[in-house]
């Protein structure tokens, strides 16, 4: 279409989004960020440049058709752009909320070279809540195919393969071990930030294109791999079940009370809802001085929800340095504006506790940062002679998780690498045939948007082997 | 939800329910255990399941009311449904034939521990069982230990029944040579069994219950040092070597919650005491 009319002026400038004030939301479980009004969502959607070539596409790793889905929003039609993105992404409003859109999508934004790219993941999360307060379509599907399958675990990866595997019109089965669908998105990522109602209506939504749920299965302790293919009737598994065992520092002290692993605390007080205790039955108990070990996007959401817990100062202890922060910067910038303090370049050497086995101090010691390691960040070294004492009452351990160990020793054949991780193709393909895996249990621990990607490639890769295998 | 097919008193606040879950009946085996959460807002507490029944489609779990969970648990009636079971968890026992067995339950554990004595009989071992309680009221499944055992004892901490305490095992350990020992009951009590066998270098296999969460390798809430390094009561147990594991660091961590504990427990009796689960 060629334009007569002389171009508008660039917006610099992304519409702010209103989020609750750091002095209130400091003390409440609420959602920090409150979302665009409409004409907020227009106003941003608006300094889209609509670029012929977007760019922007390129980093979304589930493919959303953005350019479009922000065409449709600019002229109001709210309700087709919710249905352009739910063609490639079935949880639009977890997406909008926890992806890092910063480090895919918008950090290729054209825009981003001149002032501030366009805000794609708020203009997301706007259309699906809007869809979400009104009502939810219900979704088209394939003609059955009479084909089943199990997938192994109901948190980004498995819920993305489910949605995708119906639409095609597969029977799915999720198979999860936890008595609530969501994976990480219910018991890791917390209420503030993500709150759970979304993550059951996006489960609820999936469930609509007849997506089965047996929540309470483990696999491996009930049926293994091998038998839901051979005796339950399944043509394919897929397998997604995250991150699993909890790493700890192996320094003194550490089994004392009041020292929690990020997975233990979150879960308490996500899945448990031990913030609503005693009304809900499991507990948590918080101190006045809360240290977290860390800098990934697990201790800042640990660190926030120690403060909104009661906690008089919560002090992250990172061992490298502010640059090397693994965490969104959105996040860190969120947690400083509440009043968490950031300690850099130290690490626990041990903790003391007193007669009754809870935590009193922790003593550390300062790092500086020597040459690169294998990840190409540099190393933290220990300085002599620098160590110093901490009070401390709680200390909530986050620096990272081991696979999950049971499907890998309850499936024959299942190739793993030396670190527990299942190996896979580039499609999802495992060293069994029929059995797909994808997200943290492949990779590591990373986001939920790549456990998506992963899931919705395998996804495709198990349509094609079904439909191929007679 | 899973529907309780039988209940039963087996002792004053010790109960067992017959439970329908004919997955969990179908794969568990003996010294694995079970999360069961009574309602929406409950909490998730492990049980060691005490008995399967794969064409009835049930398993057998028996506790003790201590807690809000376990009271609550007490109020709900045959053909009522819990909430959600998961299971069976943890590793299974090493069930083989190791020659002389001893066996030594203590208080609500008993229960499992039947479970024990028979794949252990059923493998060909000959079954030394001693079994303990409080006071002698708290004692069950005599006669079902009886039956099944090649020598039964009973013991008491009031001396009320049979030996008081368990300073006798000495005795019957020196008289007797075995070849293997199971302890399943209060920490307290298997520390103190692991360290009576210890001298005579019979391996003591204990089952270790601390507190748990998910109860499947997620929280590492359940961690115990044994033999100096850090496991996971929920993965790598719950069965562990008595001669290596720090007792007393797990009996710290078994108290943690305690005065949260108590006061659930409290005021959920002075609201009334219902079985709803919160719903």
């Amino acid at each position: 279409m060629a334009e007569s009319k002389p171009k508008p002026k660039v917006q610099k400038e992304v519409v702010p989004m209103p989020k609750q004030k750091p002095e209130v939301r400091r003390r409440n479980f609420n959602e920090v960020a409150l979302g665009y009004a409409e004409e907020q969502a227009i106003a941003e959607a608006n300094r889209c440049l609509q670029c012929p070539k977007p760019q922007c596409v390129q980093g979304c790793p589930v493919e959303i058709d953005i350019a479009v889905f922000i065409r449709l929003i600019r002229e109001g039609k709210f309700d087709e752009a919710v249905k352009k993105i739910k063609e490639k992404n079935s949880l639009p409003a977890i997406c909008g909320r926890v992806c890092p859109q910063e480090e895919q999508c918008q950090k290729l934004c054209v825009l981003g070279k001149v002032g501030d790219p366009v805000s794609i993941g708020r203009l997301e999360r706007f259309v699906a809540d809007w869809e979400r307060e009104r009502s939810i379509a219900i979704p088209e599907k394939a003609l059955s195919t009479g084909k089943k399958v199990a997938i192994i675990g109901a948190g980004p990866a498995g819920l993305t393969a489910a949605a995708d595997l119906a639409k095609l019109g597969h029977e799915v089965v999720i198979f999860e071990a936890l008595h609530l669908p969501g994976g990480v998105l219910v018991y890791g990522i917390p209420e503030f930030r993500l709150p759970k109602s979304i993550v059951q209506a996006e489960v609820d939504y999936i469930k609509k294109f007849g997506v089965k749920l047996r929540p309470g299965y483990l696999v491996g302790r009930i049926y293994t791999i091998p038998e839901l293919l051979k005796k339950e009737g399944f043509g394919a598994v897929f397998v997604g079940t995250g991150a699993g065992l909890p790493q700890f520092m192996s320094v003194p002290g550490e089994n004392l009370g009041g020292i929690y692993s990020a997975n233990e605390f979150l879960i308490r007080v996500n899945l448990m809802k031990a913030y609503a205790f005693p009304e809900y039955d499991t507990p948590i108990r918080i101190g006045r001085h809360v240290v977290v070990i860390g800098g990934g996007n697990v201790a800042m959401d640990s660190a926030r929800s120690a403060l909104r817990l009661g906690a008089e100062e919560v002090c992250i202890v990172y061992r490298r340095s502010r640059e090397e922060l693994p965490a969104r910067k959105e996040e860190i910038e969120n947690a400083e504006e509440e009043g968490i303090v950031c300690k850099f370049l130290a690490a626990p050497v041990r903790f003391v506790g007193d007669e009754k086995g809870w935590v009193r101090q922790m003593e550390c010691i300062c790092m500086e940062l020597g040459a690169p390691d294998e990840s190409g960040r540099r190393r933290p070294v220990p300085v002599k002679g620098s160590e110093f004492v901490m009070d401390v009452d709680t200390v909530i351990v986050a620096i990272g998780r081991t696979p999950n160990p049971i499907i890998q020793r309850t499936t024959e054949g299942l190739e793993v690498t030396r670190w527990g991780t299942i190996v896979t193709d580039e499609n999802g393909r495992t060293s069994l045939e029929g059995v797909y895996a994808g997200g943290d249990i492949v990779t590591g621990e990373a986001t939920v948007i790549s456990a998506m990607g992963a899931g919705k490639k395998a996804a495709r890769a198990i349509h094609e082997y079904l439909m191929k295998k007679q | 939800m899973y529907k309780i097919i039988a209940k039963k008193e087996l002792a004053p606040k010790i109960k067992l329910f017959e439970v329908y879950a004919p997955e969990i009946a179908e794969k568990a085996k003996p010294g694995q255990f079970v999360i069961l959460i009574v309602g929406e807002k409950g909490e998730r507490i492990p049980l060691n399941i005490a008995g399967y029944d794969q064409k009835k489609g049930t398993i057998t779990l028996v506790f003790d009311e201590v807690g809000k969970t376990t009271k609550q648990l007490g109020l709900f009636k045959e053909r009522e449904c819990i909430g959600n079971i998961t299971g069976p968890l943890g590793n299974p026992s090493e069930i083989k034939k190791f020659g002389k067995v001893l066996c030594v339950a203590g208080g609500v554990m008993i229960a499992p521990m039947l479970l024990q004595v028979q794949a252990l009989r059923d493998a060909g071992n000959v079954v030394t069982t001693v079994i303990g309680a409080r006071i002698r009221d708290l004692l069950f499944f005599e006669e079902e230990m009886k039956a099944l055992s090649n020598k039964l004892y009973v013991a008491t901490d009031d001396g009320s029944k049979g030996y008081k305490g368990l300073g006798f095992l000495k005795e019957i350990i020196g008289k007797e040579k075995f070849d293997r020992c199971i302890a399943m009951g209060p920490v307290i009590m298997m520390k103190n069994v692991s360290e009576v066998t210890k001298p005579f270098g019979i391996a003591t296999v204990v089952t270790l219950m601390p507190i748990m969460v998910d109860g499947m390798g997620m929280c590492g809430v359940c961690r115990v040092t044994v033999g100096g390094k850090m496991k996971f009561a929920c993965v790598d147990g719950p069965e562990f070597d008595g001669h290596s594991v720090d007792f007393d660091e797990l009996i710290k961590r078994q108290m943690l919650f305690l005065p949260e504990e108590r006061l659930s427990s409290l005021l959920w009796e002075r609201l009334g005491g219902c079985s709803c689960g919160g719903k």
